[in-house]
């Protein structure tokens, strides 16, 4: 499992065809398909905007309100970040996405000896609030969103979020902030990670429950199927991990004495558009499904607007190719086509260029258009879930509800997500799949258009390129963290960051005298040195 | 033929290692036996443990642009430990064609960007001491 087999017989007849989850789909779907799973409208379609949330979360879908779109953005500087902004919301962007670099993602100073050749490289470098201070400048915080992709020290990038708000005089009920804040998928799949399980999870805790407290408007979690999934899950692993790792963090906040009904509101998804359509469709109409039926059944989660699986179905990375890259427009468009079938709230694209370089604007600016043409010129408005009683995506709906809850059940029997991942088990399991995937691609047996079939002879592979990495940028980032390490008032930071062991080390939350020491000038690798003195670091398990 | 020993190792502070597990698990496969560092590696972490293991090969895999520097400073790394010639180098991941032969400069034996079959990635590293003995 984990490949898409289609096995053929004569003549390109195709004789087979299994998706990744595991689904055996059929030449042609009736009546009968949807008698057999036991398909009843009311109870797992329900109109759209009603229980259990299939078809959509709002009753008038793209017709309300079409989708926002929240492409990935930050380079090198502040002062290039913030040029970047202002261009892209010029262009009719709704929302911000931020990249940091390596050195900010893993809590590093610039000058930190670990961060060298790395500040600036794939992301914004930040060091303290005067880094946010120039980043967010003419920025309207209390109308654009922004989502801070940051996990291991996301309470210290949303306690920044927060002072810069309100420094440029935004209150904090108003702004709306989205930091990523998903350290078990970094654990399985992205490798920005710091502090062992139990510490990491508490942060993750921390920030949430200060913003259920203190920023109303802010959503403290942004769970990612979607590298899961790119780490080589199938799309009913995707979902199926993601929501467990919710429920390892509905668990962490209930035991601070909160109801779900007070914060899993403020829980949003980023899941994965890339691979077969069919599939991509059943698994986000499935996961709206469940997602409120274990919120409910589980939980007793009452308001119905917390029962919505909110967030952003897009990106595609994994689907794009270095070989042939136009090729990418048009699996982009397709993936985009996918998300609005499957009602996407929130949507980015990754450009074609992804592949072999960090996307030129004039790439970022098509994948921007791809989605405004989706909901503007062919029709994507015009009626909620358009697909809604297809005999196949029915059938294929349903079958993707007990595929997610067969991957959940399997690591419950692991013990839950936090041992799961503690224990190497689901690391080990994708590492195995992602070789499996590779092999077939390898041998032919997937197949990608323009890497293993119609591949063109006289065609040259387009050379990787690298964003120059700016040594300049680098030394004037450093340059000024030291001249703002002399001039700010030290023995404050000093008192602030003994504060803030003290609340590490006791179980209070950090975020508010997090909060104060950026507003000191605390820096981020002073910041996040208190926590590894507290914390440790995780020692990871062998996958071999 | 010896049964060669890899560490195939994650420099710096990219995450990014499915690419690096994936081919930890095809040579394991093509019979060499393998040892993976992990993330968030130092050169001095990486080269400690291949002279600790006696590996025959270190397998780098960088995706953050940052593989010059990294291979750089490895190199010297071997050559104060008086291993250079015992340890052979390659490079896998985010590789500009344009890098390859500066990388080879430095002392790497063999060069993988992302997507090279694993086939030639299992003769390159036997190659290299095919042609020793």
């Amino acid at each position: 499992m984990g490949v898409a087999r289609y096995i053929k017989g004569e003549k390109d007849v195709i004789e087979e065809v299994i998706y990744p989850s595991g689904i055996r789909v059929k030449p042609f779907y009736g009546p009968k398909d949807l008698e057999e799973v036991g398909f009843d409208y009311e109870k797992d379609l329900g109109d759209p905007g009603e229980y259990p949330f299939t078809r959509s979360l709002h009753p008038l879908g793209y017709r309300s309100r079409a989708w926002t779109t929240r492409q990935y953005t930050g380079f090198g500087t502040p002062e290039e970040t913030n040029r970047r902004f202002r261009w892209m919301i010029s262009h009719g962007q709704t929302g911000l996405n931020v990249a940091f670099d390596l050195p900010t993602q893993m809590g590093l100073d610039s000058d930190d000896p670990r961060a060298e050749g790395e500040v600036g490289r794939v992301g914004m470098a930040v060091d303290s609030l005067r880094d946010f201070e120039v980043a967010f400048r003419d920025i309207p915080l209390d109308r654009i969103g922004t989502g801070l992709t940051i996990n291991a020290i996301a309470t210290v990038m949303l306690a920044m979020y927060q002072a810069v708000a309100e420094k440029f005089g935004y209150a904090r009920d108003r702004i709306s902030a989205t930091p990523q804040n998903d350290i078990l998928k970094e654990m399985i799949g992205r490798g920005a990670w710091i502090f062992p399980v139990d510490s990491a999870v508490r942060l993750v805790g921390d920030c949430i429950e200060y913003s259920v407290r203190e920023l109303p408007r802010s959503n403290p979690v942004s769970i990612c199927g979607y590298h899961i999934r790119e780490s080589g899950a199938t799309p009913a692993q995707e979902i199926a991990y993601a929501f467990e790792i919710a429920k390892t963090y509905i668990g962490n906040l209930m035991d601070r004495g909160l109801k779900p009904d007070q914060f899993v509101g403020r829980f949003s998804f980023n899941l994965n558009v890339f691979g077969n359509l069919w599939e991509q469709i059943a698994k986000f109409r499935a996961a709206r499904k469940l997602w409120a039926r274990i919120l409910r059944d589980h939980y007793g989660v009452q308001q119905k607007k917390n029962l919505f699986l909110r967030g952003l179905f897009g990106g595609g990375g994994s689907g794009l190719t270095k070989a042939q890259p136009e090729n990418n427009i048009i699996r982009g468009a397709y993936y985009a086509l996918a998300a609005a079938l499957s009602g996407a709230q929130t949507t980015a694209l990754c450009s074609f260029d992804e592949a072999y370089t960090i996307p030129t604007p004039r790439a970022a600016l098509l994948s921007l258009r791809t989605l405004e043409i989706l909901m503007e010129e062919v029709g994507l408005r015009d009626t909620v879930d358009p697909l809604a009683g297809s005999y196949f995506i029915e059938t294929l709906t349903k079958q993707m509800e007990e595929k997610i809850l067969e991957e959940m059940e399997e690591v419950q029997k692991q013990g839950g997500m936090l041992q799961a991942v503690s224990s190497g088990a689901i690391q080990r399991k994708l590492a195995k799949q992602a070789y499996e995937f590779e092999k077939g691609l390898q041998r032919g047996e997937i197949v990608k258009v323009g890497v293993n079939k119609y591949i063109s002879e006289d065609e040259e592979e387009p050379e990787v390129e690298l964003h120059e990495y700016n040594e300049q940028w680098a030394e004037k980032q450093v340059r000024e963290l030291k001249a703002l390490r002399r001039s700010r008032d030290n023995r404050q930071v000093t008192r602030l960051l003994r504060q803030l062991e003290r609340d590490a080390r006791e179980g209070r939350n950090v975020m508010p005298t997090l909060v104060e020491c950026c507003r000191a000038y605390a820096t981020v690798g002073e910041m996040t040195g208190v926590f590894r003195e507290v914390f440790g670091e995780w020692q990871e398990p062998s996958i071999l | 033929m010896k049964r060669i020993k890899v560490l195939i190792a994650k420099p710096g502070l990219d995450g990014h290692d499915k690419g690096a597990k994936v081919v930890a698990l095809a040579l394991r496969d093509a019979g060499m036996e393998v040892l993976y560092t992990g993330l968030h590696q130092s050169v001095e972490q990486i080269v400690r443990t291949a002279v600790q293991e006696s590996v025959d090969v270190i397998g780098l895999s960088i995706m953050s642009g940052a593989h010059l520097p990294i291979c750089r400073r490895l190199m010297d790394r071997l050559r104060q430990e008086g291993v250079q010639d015992e340890i052979r180098v390659v490079v896998g991941g985010v590789i500009p064609k344009r890098d390859i032969p500066r990388l080879k400069e430095l002392g790497v034996d063999g060069v993988f960007p992302g997507g090279t079959p694993f086939p030639e990635i299992v003769r390159s590293i036997q190659a290299l001491f095919d042609t020793q003995t």
